[in-house]
């Protein structure tokens, strides 16, 4: 215990001593959290459209008065032909290109039936498919009207219809602050958790300092429970400042209960840093270390579940979404802020995050060999 | 000549001594394409829902047939009654209830009107909007279906065509993002790193005293890290074409040219990264913990640049990720040449100028 407590003492020195290396540790994740979420947005809008009036009727007009006046379409420019309306989506001008034909108006009348084209860039594949979805809606809508001009509404309302009424649970307004910012949180907790104590042991072997522990009697556990103490100590303050962030700057209150919110970080700062320990005893040189967190940290911040659902991934993808620590915690944070779950709802994330922790660690004072 | 040559020869040495870094430095790319070429996408599919049929009558039946046939849903038997489904909602099991009222098909063939109730779990807003418009749109396919005996005057059709994309699949916009990210992570961490490194084992000193130009100093150091990122495309290249089934439709020259610009690019923001790191822990520091979540979130792959705030949008003008992914989306999946690029490459190396400049200006060559 007394060893311990030195050892303690030592590495806090160490880090206070580092202010440069403090300030970046604390004001970095503060000021992604302020920043980024605003980024963060999948509400699809301000779509950009290039036109092709080939019938310049008062339909078409109408039409396209109705596209614009829903908000969601901005009017890149009017181009004369197929040819014209394709370059600007080449040059990213625009991003759906509307074809009306020639006739629109009286062959509606005449053959009852005509064929407005879309072309869109569909590189991002939801943007084009919602793009393209607000479009099918509008037109559907702008159909329904012309036909109430010619048609008497009585003979419309005795086709069934069936009303959908849907209702969004605890994120009425729809805000995606509610569901990033949680996320982003737990990313940084992770990316300032993991980088540093990976960094650590490997500092001590490039500096030389290591021997000088390694001929002492510190015990191995000693020597890594000395490292993880005060980094533990360090992210679940970073972790209280972002969530102070979350309520100040975001008005984000946690639904579920804080404490709960604590046990949980508490659990994944081992397992995280288990995790950084583990690299840095695999690598000899802060560059190895360093290349080697990067590259899992790419990993965790993509596969975590944080940009896109987990759900829609492959069966082998979700295997490994499994056996990351990051996809439990940003699931349990979004569960207890958001919808307010209860200890017995995350007893299985804790539970296995408990377990990566308990074996990561193991491996990490097993690995760490007192002799070279 | 020859004593540049000598010095990236040493640059060399030092890269291939160190095995391990060497496999990420080709691990990462390959392994991370190849990952997030398959496993991203932003459709929303196999989500877990459950149905609480109250009618149990023909008309529910045929909807509940309908919803299950697309695999944008897994339907979950085990919920029996509405009063469950907050529960389930909460241990995070489902993510979204749709319930049918009691007498359904007889209200709809009596009165003409019935109502399905959509509950969607909205604390993910896309996924919750996104189920629900399924759920309509299939609803309203079902509704056509039972009226299509009566005829439809003035019907206006919509012929929709999906280019460079057909399928809408997530690979054609995440490769593309995928490669502006980890390649400027690679190139600033890299170059930062190494030479930060020697400043801190104090063999900085020993080149500097050299008759050798510092200049040429760190231009030798960043020769290495400029050809493996040349391999390094070529293999991501290779594997998005074989693997991920992505056409190069323009110039392959031109592709090459274009990221050449960019690698560069990357070096010198790594270069002035470690003329502001005092160790190898605060260049580490400043381009992963600093860098990547900006660079993930501003270069317009994940969340659409249009929509964001004015400021972020100012602001993500600064990541030359953005230019790099507007280029390579450009040329590899439209096919479109120099006079469509030429902006967003001019944008890269005025950067490329400011951070050489800038990184020129604070490097020290005396000690402190």
């Amino acid at each position: 215990m007394r060893t311990l407590k030195f050892l303690l003492q030592k590495e806090f020195r160490q880090i206070f001593r580092n202010k440069n290396i403090l300030r970046m540790m604390f004001m970095t994740p503060i000021i992604q959290l302020i920043i980024l979420p605003q980024a963060a947005n999948y509400t699809i809008r301000n779509i950009n459209i290039a036109v092709i009036d080939l019938d310049h009727s008062s339909y078409s007009q109408k039409f396209v008065n109705k596209v614009l006046s829903s908000g969601y379409f901005k009017l890149a420019a009017l181009a004369p032909d197929y040819k014209a309306g394709y370059d600007l989506i080449e040059k990213d001008k625009a991003d759906i290109l509307i074809e009306i034909p020639q006739g629109f108006e009286s062959k509606l009348n005449t053959e009852q039936s005509q064929t407005i084209s879309l072309s869109v860039d569909a590189i991002n594949g939801v943007k084009a498919a919602v793009g393209s979805g607000y479009l099918t809606n509008i037109i559907q809508d702008f159909n329904n009207q012309i036909r109430l001009d010619w048609i008497q509404p009585s003979t419309m309302n005795q086709m069934p219809t069936i009303d959908v009424a849907s209702s969004n649970w605890y994120n009425p307004n729809l805000s995606y602050y509610l569901f990033m910012v949680p996320g982003i949180l737990v990313l940084l907790v992770t990316l300032i958790g993991g980088n540093m104590t990976s960094q650590n042991i490997v500092r001590e072997k490039e500096m030389g300092t290591i021997e000088q522990i390694n001929v002492t009697p510190v015990k191995k556990y000693h020597f890594i429970l000395g490292k993880l103490i005060p980094f533990w100590v360090l992210g679940v303050i970073v972790f209280t400042l972002g969530l102070l962030i979350a309520r100040v700057v975001y008005g984000i209150i946690p639904l579920g209960s804080v404490a709960l919110l604590y046990l949980f970080v508490t659990v994944y700062l081992i397992a995280i840093m288990g995790f950084g320990l583990l690299i840095s005893t695999y690598s000899e040189t802060p560059m190895q270390a360093n290349s080697l967190t990067f590259f899992f940290m790419q990993i965790f911040n993509m596969m975590g579940g944080l940009y896109t659902p987990i759900d829609s991934m492959p069966g082998w993808a979700k295997v490994l979404t499994d056996v990351i620590p990051i996809s439990y915690f940003i699931d349990v944070m979004r569960m207890i802020v958001i919808k307010g779950s209860h200890f017995h709802d995350i007893i299985p994330h804790i539970l296995i995050v408990l377990l990566m922790g308990v074996v990561l660690n193991t491996w990490a004072i097993l690995n760490y060999r007192k002799t070279t | 000549m020859k004593q540049f040559f000598a010095f990236v020869t040493k640059e060399f040495s030092h890269v291939f001594r160190d095995r391990k870094t060497l496999l990420m430095l080709f691990g990462v790319p390959i392994v991370q394409i190849v990952l997030f070429g398959f496993a991203l996408t932003n459709e929303i599919k196999n989500s877990n829902i459950v149905i609480v049929d109250n009618a149990k009558d023909l008309a529910s039946q045929q909807i509940i047939t309908k919803i299950a046939s697309t695999d944008y849903f897994k339907i979950r038997k085990d919920l029996m009654s509405a009063s469950q489904i907050d529960a389930a909602f909460k241990s995070g099991d489902i993510k979204m209830a749709i319930v049918f009222p009691e007498n359904f098909y007889t209200d709809l063939l009596h009165t003409n009107k019935a109502q399905i109730q959509v509950i969607a779990d909205a604390s993910d807003p896309n996924t919750g909007t996104t189920l629900t418009n399924y759920v309509t749109g299939i609803i309203a396919a079902y509704q056509a279906q039972l009226n299509a005996t009566i005829p439809i005057p003035e019907q206006i059709n919509i012929s929709t065509r999906m280019l460079y994309n057909p399928d809408l699949k997530g690979a054609p916009n995440f490769v593309p993002g995928v490669i502006a990210m980890v390649m400027l992570l690679i190139c600033v961490m890299m170059t930062s790193i190494s030479i930060v490194r020697e400043k801190e084992l104090g063999t900085m000193e020993v080149l500097l005293v050299s008759p050798f130009k510092p200049l040429y100093v760190i231009l030798a150091k960043a020769v290495p890290y400029l050809v493996l990122s040349l391999i390094n495309l070529t293999v991501i290249l290779l594997l998005s074409v074989f693997a991920l089934d992505l056409p190069i439709k323009g110039s392959i020259l031109l592709l090459y040219a274009v990221s050449t610009m960019y690698i560069i690019t990357s070096l010198s923001l790594g270069l002035l990264v470690s003329t502001g790191a005092k160790s190898q822990y605060g260049a580490m520091t400043l381009s992963l913990v600093g860098m990547m979540l900006p660079t993930m979130m501003l270069s317009g792959y994940i969340f659409p640049i249009e929509n964001m705030p004015l400021v972020l949008r100012i602001l993500s003008n600064v990541v030359p990720a953005k230019w790099f992914y507007l280029i390579i989306k450009d040329v590899m999946l439209k096919g479109l040449g120099f006079s469509y690029i030429w902006k967003e490459t001019l944008i890269l190396f005025g950067m490329t100028v400011f951070f050489l400049t800038l990184s020129l200006r604070n490097f020290k060559t005396r000690l402190e």
